[in-house]
């Protein structure tokens, strides 16, 4: 029998640069107000929401992508030519077909990359991490660009007060590549389908709807397990982790598995939902991209990640921030 | 099994720690709502807490037919076991 041969691969996996993408466009809760019955008061102390980006028709989930992307790469220190894999985690894209990773990467100068888009609902980001880790371990990728897109407002009934409050636009990436010491850990991920239903475009409609308490209670209740296993599988506990970032659904939510995971006082909480709203796939990496660029975070910080949302699907992570 | 009484301090316990509800308050004609300013999805906390304390089940299609502290209170009696 012909044995096959498999390339090398590399110890670990590690993430170089951040880099973001905030539509121009501000909305906030005063500015829903005018058009539907909402108010501030209603909207903050049920999401935790200020504001939110809505993109303008020219920012598309391709121009949105490549700018974060190109962020990203010029945060990494590396070319262009140096990437050999896109991944754009999106649940959102304008069509079924094509694909926009390849594209993306062709704005970007990327040469001939593999390149594919991933739909896991508000985990993509952290799927898609997970993905390149384990491509660049394994030696089939060196250096991934890993984008987190959604224009999540072309698939929201903006008059309905139930979601047009919560969701929104942006892009935000990663530039992850090979490294000696392993600086994502395993990623600890899932899915409850028979929840398929609580985030959905019902049929014959063009906005999504969801099951609110449903999923509150889902998020509050399943997730916390998910975490504390992300952490022991990377060999930490809750005292090591510095930054805690997950998935920008709810400010509630993050508060409460902030609480149950007993995190040290000196944790940072990733709250940019307060000024971004949910942003699906998009909000872990713009998250982590806002806390560096505040100062917040710093650089060999320990981060708890998680996304989880449509499907349902969630992935818990454990990272070193570059 | 809980007695009425026992259900209702667990009950009031629980709507201090979830929604800040002073439990002299959390008398059973009081609807979670309208007078004790419970949003629903502080309704999903108390209704998971309920279902720890009291090994009950509540399901949200259920949770949505309890209206006042006297509707917990006599789910609780009913399914408790």
């Amino acid at each position: 029998m012909t044995r096959l041969q498999l390339p090398a691969g590399a110890p670990g996996a590690r993430i170089l640069g951040f880099g973001s993408y905030r539509p121009r466009r501000r909305v906030t809760n005063h500015d829903l107000a005018q058009r539907m019955d909402t108010n501030d008061e209603w909207v903050q102390s049920r999401v935790g929401i200020a504001e939110r980006r809505w993109a303008e028709p020219d920012e598309t989930l391709v121009e949105m992508s490549v700018a974060a992307g190109g962020k990203a790469l010029a945060a990494s220190g590396l070319d262009a030519g140096d990437i050999d894999l896109v991944l754009l985690a999106t649940t959102s894209p304008p069509k079924a077909i094509p694909g926009l990773a390849p594209r993306i990467a062709y704005q970007l100068g990327v040469p001939r990359p593999g390149a594919f888009d991933l739909n896991a609902g508000c985990a993509g980001w952290c799927y898609a991490l997970s993905a390149a880790a384990d491509a660049i371990r394994s030696g089939t990728a060196r250096n991934a660009l890993v984008i987190g897109g959604e224009r999540l407002t072309d698939y929201t009934n903006l008059d309905d007060r139930a979601t047009a409050v919560i969701f929104a636009d942006g892009a935000g990436a990663a530039v992850v590549s090979a490294s000696d010491e392993p600086a994502i850990g395993p990623a600890v991920w899932g899915s409850d389908g028979d929840l398929h239903e609580a985030i959905a475009i019902p049929p014959d409609e063009t906005g999504m709807s969801m099951a609110g308490q449903a999923v509150y209670r889902w998020a509050t209740t399943k997730l916390t397990d998910t975490l504390v296993e992300a952490m022991r599988r990377a060999g930490v506990g809750p005292d090591d982790i510095d930054v805690f970032a997950p998935h920008q659904a709810n400010l509630r939510i993050i508060e409460l598995m902030a609480k149950r995971l007993k995190l040290p006082e000196r944790t940072v909480i990733a709250r940019d939902i307060v000024r971004s709203g949910n942003t699906s796939s998009a909000s872990v990496p713009l998250a982590l991209s806002a806390l560096q660029e505040s100062g917040e975070s710093k650089s060999g910080d320990v981060a708890l990640l998680l996304g989880y949302g449509a499907g349902l699907t969630f992935a818990g992570q454990v990272v070193v921030l570059p | 099994m809980s007695s009425t009484q026992e259900i209702q301090s667990g009950l009031a316990e629980i709507l201090e720690e979830v929604a800040g509800v002073s439990p002299a308050d959390a008398t059973p004609e009081k609807s979670f709502t309208e007078d004790l300013d419970v949003d629903s999805l502080s309704m999903v906390e108390i209704a998971t807490a309920v279902e720890d304390k009291f090994g009950v089940a509540i399901p949200d299609d259920q949770l949505a037919n309890i209206k006042t502290v006297g509707d917990a209170m006599s789910f609780i009696e009913k399914n408790q076991g």
